[in-house]
């Protein structure tokens, strides 16, 4: 009896949840055509997994129900030696690999998508951003641009992004929930995803790998404005913003939490850390830095940089 | 070496943990000297080789780590509940996430099984301990000094911080310096030698210690789970073994195997780590869907609907089991071919795991279910484990796993299958086995009230941590944004819930001790299987006469033809193995090598290993070949257990 009420208040909760969670989750509101296609594809699984735990908690609920020992039952309906029924054994083997075939289609299919751009309207190449992770913090280069941001970055809507990501020291991944899965960064070594944004906005970007005390502050944001703007935007940080210098820039790899910053030239200049070459750049020049302790408390940012500051001047 | 370097310091809950130890520790020694129990806790403990009493002293243990991955989640949980409480510094919670993942998988849910294996595969197969006892103390205490070595971390050098799947180049010497994570490593090798020859062992027992006529098909499910599962020990371990080895040599020795410099490859440690690692997911669960099984069956007062397909589907499941490892890491960006790939045989162990669900369905289709304690936590399980099972289905769809990936969506997963599986199993075993290894049942009041507090207060955790996911909260957060404060509180109020729960069971386990009316019969639950022909307690020879078995469910079968496994006229002398304190120094000898070598302390490593390597020889040399029970005592023995008439004795 008890057991039957566990059931309906889960079916309850289930069912509700999903009637009152789902119309704000991140994932399943993307703003772009990957996202879209992930979305499309956890739509349509999803309702295979309802309709499989509908019929497992039916006769879930139907069996412990009906089969419950109760005071004058007797032996009606009880055949203790039964212990097994060749037809429907194979049928319950049949429909699961029915279902997994019906899964695996869509998955091989999208998977594939995944590695070319998205289609767009106006055929325009893949905008290149090389995504570069270092404890803590992100540098997005727009090599055809000449620019470099940190921290955040801004891409023109209706256009693939073409991210090309690795890591100057350890593994990060680089996820924009709103536009589309993750993919990891890692040193020496350079990965590809595709992305694209066909809503303006701005939108919460990370680094959701865990890799030590500075991760839940790796985070940026991305803003998807029309072309023009973002081509407005690229020739302001192009006149106004200072070059990058290569002293300036290992400073920046040690392990710290910074805030936004933007150059008008990129670090590709003297290193890509998505080559074997690139790899140990980081880790010899700051060998002992990730022995400090950062003490972070909360994600605000600017006090983590003040804690940083204040140790830098004991 | 400052002491203020030895010590962990500056963190006001980790001294209250140390007064806390060092107050346990205290009552300890003064219990024991004040009962004067030291030599009885040698005796009958340290130096034991009896199958049953190691697998109380696993158990123990098991739960024991149980409280500490508890502790470490709570306060995670309390860490979440707020945006900005700053109950805990990320570094803090970074400790904790990595000490509670592998406390709880590597020192509560596998030594929990393991400790039920050992109590229980034994006597269902008829046998009268392992097939080498010697060897499974040598296990326990290798298990039991690694998880002492991996839990003073915190207040001796200070604890791992790279999360429990280390992932290099994280762990390495570059970015994870000092003994925190040397403690993970030598902590982890420590206790895997300990399964690895587990493993062996009852594999060994099983294949060649049956009682006469039990073939390989008629042999108890639960036995089955625990040779399938040996098998996936047996193949799986070596790998974290080496691995574990190659990153120690990385750390201390200066190799670079897994390092960013030298040309090191960091991200083969993710594939040797999951290619134990998804085995190891199996090694956890397998058990368990043995132990609900035999429930089931018993509590359902029937067969266990398709016996041949759930052992078929078991050893299907850990064939998949090692070809399913990528699914970890989907986002390494292996391409869509190789993610195809593992994508469908992720997909595939869907199909043997709904098999079994469908058998525990048709168990209980047309029985007669008793809604006791243990059968409850099984019954949960089948709902709960669905719920895990699906949302790891839509994980192992690559494509969609992009955006699940390193997310609370995969969290509530796999505690969704973890908690339901293994940790509902754990609680079931134990109740149900209980009166067999301690003479009483526990209370089923008070049982029900604990199984009610923890399953509700589960779904409450993990059900919206699947929803933080779908709305971009990523794993190992220290700190929530203000948008999700009301999920992460609902599910800090249901982690809560599961902690009374469990302190319900342990306040049980007390209160049954003091009220709970003995056993009168060695079979509590009316069963089915051998384990219950045996009288409660169980002589240490387990069986004075070995059954012959001609079937499945064989004592159920036998009750019915109104046999017992006694047969007083085919009585002989029962060779046993003697107790040996061997184990014991040895692998403590091995603990405090480990423990030196934590610290980069090389020659002194060195002298504790050599000291192991000569006991190692002198053991070799060792032609104790164990004693016999004559068969007076067996026979006195018996009577008095099973209460027959003893005319016979005195004269």
């Amino acid at each position: 009896m008890s057991s039957n009420k566990t059931l309906i208040t889960l079916t309850l909760l289930f069912s509700l949840s999903i009637i009152t969670g789902c119309s704000e989750l991140r994932v399943l509101e993307p703003k772009g055509p990957v996202g879209e296609d992930q979305k499309e594809l956890i739509i349509y699984s999803l309702w295979f997994m309802l309709g499989i735990v509908v019929v497992v908690f039916g006769l879930f609920g139907y069996m412990v129900f009906k089969y419950r020992d109760r005071p004058g039952r007797g032996n009606k309906d009880y055949e203790p030696e039964q212990d097994g029924n060749l037809k429907v054994e194979i049928i319950w083997t049949i429909i699961p690999l029915i279902i997994v075939t019906l899964l695996s289609i869509p998955t091989v299919d999208t998977l594939f998508d995944l590695e070319k751009p998205p289609q767009s309207a106006n055929e325009e190449e893949p905008l290149v951003v090389y995504a570069t992770s270092a404890d803590w913090k992100w540098f997005f280069s727009y090599p055809e641009q000449g620019i470099e941001t940190v921290n955040y970055l801004h891409i023109p809507t209706e256009r693939p992004i073409e991210f090309r990501l690795s890591s100057a020291d350890s593994m990060a991944a680089l996820w924009i929930p709103a536009l589309g899965g993750q993919k990891y960064n890692m040193a020496g070594m350079q990965t590809i995803l595709y992305l694209q944004a066909d809503e303006e906005g701005v939108y919460d970007g990370r680094n959701s790998n865990f890799n030590g005390e500075g991760f839940s502050l790796q985070t940026f944001q991305v803003h998807a404005e029309e072309d023009t703007a973002f081509k407005e935007w690229v020739n302001k940080i192009k006149n106004e913003k200072p070059e990058l210098t290569q002293d300036q820039y290992n400073e920046l790899l040690k392990p710290s939490i910074i805030g936004e910053m933007a150059f008008s030239n990129t670090h590709l200049e003297w290193v890509d850390h998505g080559t074997m070459m690139g790899s140990d750049y980081s880790i010899k020049r700051h060998q002992n830095a990730y022995e400090k302790k950062l003490h972070l408390k909360s994600l605000d940012k600017a006090d983590a940089e003040e804690e940083g500051d204040a140790d830098e001047a004991q | 070496m400052k002491l203020s370097e030895f010590f962990v310091t500056g963190e006001p809950l980790i001294y209250a943990g140390m007064v806390a130890i060092v107050l346990v520790t205290c009552a300890i020694v003064f219990l024991l000297t004040y009962f004067k129990r030291w030599g009885w806790l040698w005796r009958e403990w340290l130096t034991t080789v009896d199958h049953k009493k190691i697998g109380i002293m696993y158990i123990l243990s098991a739960l024991a780590m149980l409280f500490r991955g508890g502790v470490d989640a709570l306060m995670m949980r309390v860490q979440l509940a707020f945006p900005d409480l700053n109950f805990l510094n990320s570094q803090h919670y970074n400790e904790i996430f990595t000490t509670h993942g592998t406390v709880m998988i590597i020192f509560m849910a596998m030594p929990f099984l393991i400790g039920l294996m050992n109590i229980v595969v034994p006597l269902q197969i008829g046998a009268r301990d392992f097939a080498f006892p010697y060897v499974n103390a040598l296990s326990f205490w290798s298990f039991f000094f690694g998880a002492l070595l991996f839990n003073i971390s915190f207040v001796i050098g200070g604890s791992p911080d790279a999360g429990w799947t280390s992932y290099t180049p994280l762990a390495g010497a570059a970015l994870s310096p000092g003994p925190g994570q040397n403690f993970y490593l030598l902590g982890l090798q420590l206790s895997g030698i300990g399964t690895l020859a587990t493993g062996i062992n009852l594999m060994v027992t099983i294949l060649k210690m049956r009682a006469p006529g039990m073939k390989l098909f008629q042999m108890p499910i639960f036995t089955w789970s625990t040779l399938v599962t040996c098998f996936i020990i047996i193949f799986a371990f070596p790998i974290l073994t080496v691995a574990l080895a190659l990153m120690t040599i990385d750390r201390i020795f200066g190799a670079q195997f897994f390092t960013l410099t030298g040309e090191g490859m960091p991200m083969l440690w993710a594939n040797l780590f999951w290619m134990w690692g998804h085995p190891e997911v199996y090694i956890v669960i397998l058990p368990a869907f043995g132990i609900f099984s035999e429930i089931i069956a018993t509590f359902a007062n029937k067969r266990l609907f398709g016996y041949k397909a759930m052992v078929w589907s078991m050893i299907l499941i850990a064939g998949l089991s090692f070809l399913v490892w990528v699914h970890h890491f989907f986002t390494m960006g292996a391409g869509a071919f190789v993610n195809s790939v593992f994508s469908v045989s992720t997909m595939l162990i869907a199909v043997p795991t709904g098999v079994k669900i469908f058998n525990w369905l048709g168990t209980l289709y047309k029985s007669k279910i008793q809604f006791t304690t243990p059968m409850l936590w099984s019954l949960a399980f089948i709902p709960s484990f669905v719920i895990g099972g699906v949302t790891g289905v839509m994980l192992g769809m690559a494509a969609a796993d992009y955006q699940f990936h390193n997310s609370y969506f995969l969290i509530a997963h796999f505690h969704y299958v973890l908690i339901a599986g293994t940790v509902f199993a754990c609680f079931a075993g134990l109740e149900y086995w209980y009166p067999k290894m301690f003479g009483h049942k526990l209370n089923q009041k008070l049982g029900k009230l604990s199984f009610w507090l923890f399953v509700i207060g589960f779904h409450i955790t993990f059900f919206p941590q699947y929803f933080l996911g779908l709305d971009g909260m990523p794993r190992r957060l220290f700190d929530t944004a203000p948008e999700w404060f009301t999920l992460n509180f609902i599910s800090t109020i249901g982690a809560f819930g599961m902690g009374a729960g469990f302190a319900l069971f342990v306040l049980n386990i007390y209160y049954s001790y003091k009220t709970s009316p003995r056993e009168k019969t060695g079979d509590s639950w009316d069963g089915r299987t051998l384990e219950w022909a045996t009288p409660t307690p169980i002589p240490h020879y387990n069986f004075a006469t070995q059954p012959t078995v001609k079937e499945l469910d064989a004592f159920h079968d036998m009750k019915k033809r109104g046999e017992t496994t006694y047969d007083e006229s085919k009585l002989k002398p029962i060779h046993m193995p003697n107790y040996s304190g061997q184990p014991f120094i040895m692998m403590g000898l091995l603990f405090f090598s480990s423990f030196a070598l934590v610290f980069e302390w090389i020659i002194l490593s060195a002298v504790f290993l050599v000291a192991v390597l000569v006991m190692m020889g002198i053991h070799s040399f060792d032609y104790d070949d164990g004693y016999h029970v004559e068969v007076e005592d067996i026979k006195r023995t018996e009577r008095q257990l099973r209460g027959l008439n003893d005319e016979h004795t005195g004269s």
